[in-house]
């Protein structure tokens, strides 16, 4: 820019500025402006396309009132309280593990990682696969001789869920295992050592000392965790289909289904208007928290 | 927040034992246990996609083949049916390599170039934009699904090439942006003030300066959106069109659709074949991997 030009302030670094219009488009259109429509036609009675005819609450009120979304957010509960106390748990003993001095860590590290980097339609269908009764872990201890084993959680519609459950640990322990050594490595080495020379047990020490240290590295890995467990999709869409009947919907897929298949706009707005205040739920809270701290420093 | 020390500094556990302890049998029959579990699928995947039918049938899925074939491995890819067209899946695999490098260049090189404002040419409102870009990543995609439907159909590029492509990059953009602005802003002040002082601008420093010094960081990228772009699903379903269908998308018609017997082993071949894109890149790439993981993880 050359200098004779009379400074204004909307031309003054007017490069940057330039260079951040897709960012400034993104945030403006799509995060602000996409959320915003779709919070404002969930009140509309649309079905085929968008309409401004306001209904107040009624999509909301005709969501809680269908069996198939109930079940739906039920599933994404269960689903979600389990995939969350167990990754943690499994993550953090795994990591606790790998960092007691061991040999090939780098490999065992290798080993928990690797679903990471697999596609959950990769992970569902392979996981369907050791599932399938016929097939599956249920025949393989049926032929070792326990004829009347039954293990067929794809097939049963109270345990599909589980099955779920299962397939989304394996894919995703390893991020937590990943995130937690990390954190275990930044704890200062003379906090073991003090404990040691108290003779503090290592669990004990785990527990009480460094666990407590560990507070943000938890917290960002759970709030990782649960916005990634209200999104679970493609899980379900390859491992059960959401079957057996509706036994393992989740409401990511019964927004699909309700806008993409049934033409029934004003449900799906309004199923993903819940899922957004789900996320801002566990988000906001985290952010504020965050940003607290930051001022602090 | 505090960042999230790499792995390299070492373990911070107790000082192995010359001999081996009842604690320390404890610790590697654990970690071994777990991660027979952990590999498990990935045998189970390969030895069903090298046995016949046939012995499927009869045998247990983790018993390794007696008779090894890789016809379930041709079939798979070359002749696999999706509904009425049997051409394998090979048609997904270019599909999703054609959405694939476009959405990773364009994606990175706006990134790049968005942290690198953000870095070092802050204007007003710049951080803000940039905080409710990083809250964005949070958004459940399917609040914003439809109306990027109606916007991309008034643009026609709904179910084009170009659709997706733009999905990719949008979507792409918070944790992208992030990783960039923060590599840059660790970088001496006095690199960018010295070529400030020579007169140069905000392209020719960008160029000349800042990209030269930050190559681990675009391998660092491309690793991430190479895998997050191979593994989409809902976007490829929804904006790639008939004619561009990823190969995760292909896959899932494939195995799972009710026509016909199912052949598991076909199956299992072309799970193995979509995944092993992101697999090679994960074995082959070790550290950048972690580092794009603990990148998303220090500040979200």
């Amino acid at each position: 820019m050359s200098e004779t030009v009379r400074p204004n302030s909307l031309f003054k670094n007017l490069n940057a500025k330039v260079a951040a219009i897709p960012m400034i488009a993104t945030v403006l259109i799509v995060f602000i402006g996409c959320t915003l429509w779709t919070a404002l036609i969930s009140f509309t009675s649309s079905r085929t396309l968008p309409e401004l005819t306001f209904v107040g609450f009624d999509q909301y009120a005709r969501l809680f009132n269908t069996p198939r979304w109930n079940i739906s957010a039920i599933n994404l509960g269960i689903f979600g309280v389990f995939t969350l106390v167990f990754s943690t748990v499994i993550g953090f003993v795994l990591a606790a593990l790998l960092d007691q001095k061991i040999r090939f860590e780098g490999a065992f590290r290798t080993i928990f990682l690797y679903p990471y980097a697999l596609s959950f339609i990769v992970t569902g269908l392979v996981w369907q696969w050791i599932l399938t009764p016929t097939y599956g872990i249920q025949r393989v201890v049926r032929d070792l001789g326990f004829e009347t084993f039954t293990f067929s959680i794809l097939n049963d519609q109270r345990f599909a869920i589980y099955a779920i459950v299962i397939a989304g640990l394996w894919q995703g322990t390893g991020l937590v295992m990943a995130l937690m050594l990390a954190g275990l490595r930044g704890i200062d080495e003379d906090i073991w050592k003090a404990s040691r020379v108290d003779g503090i047990p290592v669990w004990k020490t785990y527990l009480f000392i460094v666990i407590p240290m560990m507070r943000p590295v938890f917290i960002t890995t759970i709030v990782l965790i649960s916005t990634g467990i209200v999104r679970v999709y493609d899980l379900v869409v390859a491992l059960t289909g959401g079957g057996p009947g509706n036994a393992s919907e989740v409401p990511a897929k019964y927004v699909y289904e309700f806008m993409f298949r049934r033409a029934n706009l004003g449900q799906g707005l309004a199923a993903s208007t819940i899922m957004l205040t789900t996320v801002l739920i566990i988000v906001i809270p985290w952010a504020l928290m965050e940003y607290r701290g930051e001022k602090r420093k | 927040m505090t960042a999230i020390t790499p792995l390299s500094t070492g373990p911070h556990g107790k000082r192995p034992a010359r001999i081996f302890t009842p604690a320390r049998i404890m610790i590697y029959s654990v970690l071994l246990v777990a991660a027979l579990y952990y590999i498990l699928p990935l045998y189970v995947m390969i030895i069903t996609s090298l046995k016949g039918m046939p012995e499927i049938r009869l045998g247990n899925i983790f018993s390794p083949p007696v008779e090894i074939t890789f016809q379930p491995w041709s079939t798979a890819w070359s002749s696999a049916c999706t509904g009425l067209y049997c051409e394998g899946l090979k048609v997904g695999f270019w599909n999703s390599v054609q959405i694939l490098i476009p959405s990773v260049i364009i994606s990175i090189l706006i990134a790049s170039v968005n942290g690198y404002a953000l870095a070092n040419w802050r204007f007003k409102g710049s951080e803000i934009f940039f905080s409710i870009l990083l809250f964005g990543a949070f958004i459940p995609y399917q609040v914003m699904l439809y109306p990027l439907v109606i916007i991309t159909r008034e643009l026609g590029i709904f179910g084009t090439l170009p659709g997706i492509i733009m999905i990719h990059t949008i979507f792409g953009m918070p944790i992208l942006t992030l990783l960039f602005r923060n590599y840059f802003a660790s970088l001496p002040t006095e690199l960018f003030k010295a070529a400030r002082v020579d007169g140069a601008g905000f392209w020719q420093i960008f160029f000349q300066i800042m990209l030269p010094l930050s190559l681990p960081i675009f391998v660092v990228a491309i690793i991430m959106q190479v895998t997050g772009i191979w593994n989409d699903f809902l976007f490829g379903v929804i904006f790639a069109g008939s004619k561009n269908v990823p190969m995760t998308v292909q896959l899932n018609n494939i195995v799972n659709s009710t026509q016909g017997v199912k052949e598991y082993n076909v199956n299992m071949a072309a799970t193995i074949l979509t995944g092993a894109v992101p697999l090679l890149v994960y074995f082959f790439s070790g550290k950048y991997f972690v580092r794009g993981i603990a990148a998303g993880a220090v500040k979200g």
